[in-house]
């Protein structure tokens, strides 16, 4: 295994973003963290890591860069929102949200899907897009979920889903809510035949995706500092009527609680998550060691 | 005149403290019934009650949440909010159900699963996910009543069943209505804007497909005739259940697979979506 880490790739590159949403190259971004400023190239080559630990948030787009070169192929990414409750309210309305979001963010909707490969391994995958509504988890993002999910059972291969998700999109309704059990549903039809589905949390993981599939995915994975909780630390504030701890729905807090499998920093995730993959689709044990990335 | 109530009336009638609850369907149902208690990991939650009882000459698994009528019955049942040991109670009765070939019968009625450090630290979102995934597949029929407020995952998690029903008055929502409004708007205040918005009636979901039927009420709501209103949810549950207890347990579990899979509101177009592309037109 020691040699198998050094032989590998340390770290992935987050994929590029297009022209308009990029940071412009002589930009310092400052850590929200520890407060130190870092160039943002610099940056970018280190993951978004800051030089204290903290783990800046990806776009989705970004994350695809975890996988090897090229081989990321989006699927379902024609779907997109409806506004099925006519979601107008004085100080909010759904039509004019999503459109600001898809505008800002150059995705339907907060969820990408398709196929992949990681260090040779095939998967599906999905990735949520924080920025779009907070990740919130509506009927596009059930349904990709849940086809990503029906593809790996066809292909039989391994699920991969990377996380950061407010809860359930409010603006839905309780369509929302009936997709924890829509993605549920393909889920355990994909552990029928023995097929994995390996969670990764990023900041942070709350509500209804740790309601359904995140918190019952056969590996857990979070990043360090990742917050993750049912109900947000707002709301339980209010009810006991006292400050919460800091530590509180942390990563390191829910390993200590016995509630995810183990905390990877980003420089390691891709070649921790294609040792796991590995570990639970090669039967074979003369099979060929995980290639290096090229 | 029932027509004119708002979805805010239907709240208020949902939470009314002299509605039926879990306990008065198994008192007024029920031939026999033993309470099962405890998780065997932890705790007994009596947000949650569970156990075995006999309706209409047939055995069956009856799991539900429990509200209290005064304070201090509000207190032990944590006013119907379970914490994780409550769900895992009913995550070990829906096994208990499996093994022994009982249609399990699941009565909603929370405003929601308890939002405390306690239930966080036990991991409260993982046993809400952990009862919807076994649901999913459990090899018995299950019937989910909402007997009065459906309230978000706390709902769910014992309410992923072959068929759902509602009473007239009774409310199923993504969040309760407060809650919704502070997530919203900040502003729990607006509670009643949320109701209306987010359409949570019996009314609204049946329309959208979600429920398979609803129950009516007396004028006024289930509290002004517990006895008839139950009989009746019984009535229903049991034919239900007869005719689900024909269908091959295979057969059975695909169409619970269809019936959840189907639901989701959105378009498909003929071009993707990538980088920062011009923004989509609504519709």
């Amino acid at each position: 295994m020691k040699e198998l880490f050094r032989r590998a790739p340390k770290a992935f590159t987050p994929g590029e973003q297009t022209p308009d949403q990029q940071t412009p190259d002589n930009m310092w971004v400052k850590c929200p963290s520890c407060g130190e400023l870092t160039y943002v190239k610099q940056l970018r080559d280190n993951l978004k890591v800051c030089r204290c630990g903290y783990h800046m948030r990806l776009s989705a787009v970004e994350w695809t860069g975890l996988f090897d070169s090229d081989s990321f192929v989006e699927h379902d990414g024609n779907i997109t929102p409806l506004d099925p409750l006519n979601f107008v309210s004085p100080k909010d309305n759904y039509a004019q949200k999503l459109r600001e979001s898809q505008h800002n963010t150059g995705l339907y909707d907060a969820m990408i899907g398709g196929e992949a490969s990681l260090m040779g391994q095939p998967l599906q995958v999905t990735i949520t897009e924080f920025e779009f509504i907070g990740g919130s988890m509506g009927s596009v993002f059930g349904e990709k979920i849940a086809r990503a999910a029906e593809r790996a059972y066809e292909l039989r291969v391994p699920l991969l889903t990377i996380n950061a998700s407010g809860g359930a999109r409010m603006h839905e309704g309780v369509i929302s809510l009936m997709q924890l059990p829509k993605v549920n549903l393909a889920l355990a039809r994909l552990g029928s035949i023995g097929m994995p589905h390996i969670a990764v949390m990023t900041d942070p993981c709350y509500g209804g995706v740790l309601a359904s599939y995140a918190s019952v995915a056969d590996v857990i994975i979070a990043e360090p500092g990742a917050r993750i909780g049912f109900a947000g630390r707002r709301v339980i504030e209010q009810t006991i009527r006292q400050k919460l701890p800091a530590n509180f729905q942390s990563a390191e807090f829910l390993l200590e609680h016995g509630m995810i499998d183990m905390i990877v920093p980003r420089n390691e995730m891709r070649l921790t998550l294609a040792r796991l993959l590995r570990l639970y689709t090669t039967r074979d044990t003369s099979a060929a060691p995980i290639a290096a990335d090229v | 005149m029932k027509t004119a109530l708002t979805a805010w009336d239907k709240v208020q009638i949902s939470r009314n403290v002299q509605r039926p609850r879990t306990l008065d369907y198994v008192r007024i149902l029920c031939d026999d019934f033993f309470e099962f208690h405890g998780d065997r990991r932890y705790a007994d939650d009596a947000a949650i009650v569970a156990g075995v009882g006999r309706i209409m000459g047939r055995s069956v698994m009856i799991v539900g949440h429990q509200k209290g009528r005064d304070t201090r019955e509000n207190m032990k049942r944590n006013f119907g909010m379970p914490k994780p040991d409550g769900y895992r109670k009913a995550l070990r009765l829906f096994h208990h159900a499996e093994k022994f070939a009982l249609p399990v019968i699941c009565l909603i009625d929370t405003p929601g699963a308890d939002p405390s450090m306690e239930s966080e630290s036990r991991g409260q979102g993982n046993a809400i996910a952990e009862n919807i995934l076994i649901m999913a597949q459990l090899r018995t029929p299950l019937v989910s009543f909402v007997i009065g407020e459906g309230g978000s995952g706390g709902a769910l998690a014992i309410g992923v069943t072959d068929r759902i029903f509602m009473l007239e008055h009774s409310i199923y929502s993504v969040a309760a209505p407060e809650a919704s409004a502070a997530i919203l708007w900040r502003d729990s205040s607006k509670a009643a804007d949320a109701a209306k918005t987010m359409r949570i009636t019996a009314q609204d979901l049946h329309e959208m497909g979600i429920v398979d039927a609803i129950v009516p009420e007396p004028e006024g709501g289930a509290h002004l005739d517990p006895e008839n209103t139950v009989r009746k949810v019984g009535d229903l549950i049991m034919n239900s259940l007869e005719e689900l207890s024909a269908i091959p347990t295979q057969t059975l579990l695909d169409q619970r697979y269809q019936k959840y899979r189907v639901i989701g509101a959105f378009n498909t177009l003929a071009t993707n979506q990538h980088g920062n592309g011009e923004p989509l037109v609504f519709p």
